[in-house]
């Protein structure tokens, strides 16, 4: 295996993650904080670096719309997007989704309008949660990077036939300069193989109908074939990710265990926020304090039953949610771990914490005041409050 | 009555993907004659057979024969009544169909 240590912004490496993997065809339209990831794609295409369509639109719900139709055709599709731009492509990705077609969207978290703010919140992505798009979340540019090239398999897989969206934090991890491994152009190649051919349109001697009218007669089994799908997942999440770990020395699962087997204080969260997790970990560990992390990879297919028998032995549990769901019992990601840990005998108590909307700081101390919280809570098995929000002003 | 539908239709297993229709031209099987409620009927003794009728016919259910005007085709005429409409010797007449 040949890499090369680089360093990069996160953006820059997705856009290197699509020149090794040379789509056939790009639209997108650009949004901050994902602009440089088609503009640093756009110059590869100038320079012949790949042999791409780059198609520019007009709107993000004309970017979605022109990579259906030619996926559709039968190509091997990409685009990136951020925030209000991910929201007005909303109506094609419900399309993507429902006519199985495995596009791959590197999304960059935003916070969504209005107030107007372009920093790095999860609203965007949860609010596409029931779109139908499986969602790979990533800590840094070295996981944005490995789960693109990922993607790409998984999407295509005969049984799955889904978009999937990789999700990476704007500007924490878009714009800050990482040391990460590049892999070897044909590798990549060799990895994600050539594109996999679904009753493509442009099988002209073949012709299929997509996206036809589909009553009351039909609707419900095409929807009972997409939770199918999602299921289907699973496994070739779990088969690429440790076919990725032998072929390039990286191994991916639905989530990542940091300090857990004998953890008692655990967090739940996704994103970059987690890198400043398992610092606080590593230092409450050296004082004796058994914490640990749970870093949730897969948000869609979400990995209900693994992640309650990874949680069943801790003593209290806080899932950090870095988007709320407005009137609901906490924010989106916390509704899920706490519905799947019920299933347990003997749930640990469990709490929420909504915190750096808008791109809000979230710092060690801020993960001090969470353990702290969770030493009671695990003392006293009951939290006065369940739903909290940090990082604000009071 | 949904028992009887469900025995009829195939399942989520058996259906393709996405709703994609795999066998090409199947709308000919589609008796659209069934939406009816109008029938044109054609006066022979007017027709100029310029085929303007089967030009503008949604439902491509003018026949022709041998370059000119043949016959409707009844299972696809939905009586829309648009050759009707169209024809400039107004040799087609739109009769509602009997119940
Ligand atoms: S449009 Fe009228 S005249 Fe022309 S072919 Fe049809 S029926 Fe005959
Ligand atoms: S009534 Fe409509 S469907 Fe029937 S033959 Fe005329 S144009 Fe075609």
């Amino acid at each position: 295996m040949s890499t090369n240590t680089v360093a990069m912004t996160g953006n820059i490496a997705v856009a290197n993650a699509m020149r090794q993997i040379n789509p056939d065809v790009c639209a997108a339209y650009p949004i901050t904080p994902s602009t440089e990831v088609m503009q640093q794609f756009a110059s590869f295409v100038a320079d012949g670096e790949v042999d791409t369509e780059l198609v520019a639109v007009d709107s993000e719900h004309s970017a979605m719309s022109a990579c259906i139709g030619a996926s559709a055709a039968g190509g091997r599709v990409m685009t990136a997007t951020s925030a209000n731009g991910l929201a007005l492509m909303w109506e094609m990705l419900y399309i993507a989704a429902g006519n199985r077609l495995p596009i791959v969207m590197t999304t960059v978290n935003r916070a969504l309008s209005a107030p107007i703010n372009i920093h790095c919140d999860h609203s965007d992505a949860m609010g596409a949660r029931d779109s139908g798009w499986i969602q790979l979340w990533s800590e840094n540019a070295q996981e944005a990077y490995d789960n693109l090239i990922q993607a790409v398999r998984i999407a295509e897989r005969r049984e799955v036939r889904l978009p999937v969206m990789v999700c990476l934090d704007g500007f924490i991890i878009s714009h800050s300069i990482e040391r990460m491994e590049l892999l070897d152009d044909m590798q990549v190649r060799n990895f994600i193989g050539p594109v996999k051919l679904h009753y493509p349109l442009l099988d002209v001697d073949n012709p299929v109908t997509y996206g036809p009218l589909d009553l009351q007669d039909y609707y419900m089994e095409h929807k009972r074939q997409q939770a199918d799908a999602m299921q289907l997942a699973k496994p070739v999440i779990l088969e690429v990710g440790q076919e990725f770990g032998k072929t390039f020395g990286r191994s991916y699962g639905f989530f990542e265990e940091y300090k857990l087997k004998d953890a008692e204080l655990v967090v739940v969260a996704l994103g970059s926020s987690v890198g400043t997790v398992k610092t606080v970990v590593d230092s409450l560990r050296q004082q004796g304090i058994a914490a640990g992390v749970l870093k949730l990879r897969s948000f869609r297919p979400f990995p209900a039953k693994e992640l309650a028998a990874a949680l069943k032995s801790a003593k209290a549990i806080a899932v950090l949610d870095r988007a709320d769901s407005f009137g609901a019992y906490g924010g989106p990601l916390f509704s899920e771990v706490r519905s799947a840990l019920f299933s347990l005998e003997a749930a640990p108590p469990t709490v929420d914490y909504i915190y750096g909307l808008g791109g809000r700081d979230f710092g060690v101390a801020d993960v001090n005041g969470v353990f702290d919280d969770l030493k009671m809570l695990a003392k006293t098995g009951k939290a006065s409050q369940e739903v909290n929000y940090i990082t604000v002003r009071e | 009555m949904s028992n009887k539908i469900a025995e009829k239709k195939k399942g989520w297993r058996e259906l393709p993907i996405g709703g994609m229709i795999l066998e090409a031209g199947n709308s000919a099987e589609y008796n659209t004659g069934a939406w009816r409620t109008f029938l044109p009927h054609i006066n022979r003794k007017e027709c100029k057979n310029c085929l303007l009728c089967w030009i503008y016919c949604p439902d491509s259910a003018i026949i022709v024969k041998e370059g000119k005007f043949g016959h409707f085709d009844m299972k696809h005429c939905k009586g829309c009544g648009i050759c009707a409409h169209e024809c400039p010797v107004k040799a087609i007449a739109m009769v509602e169909a009997k119940k």
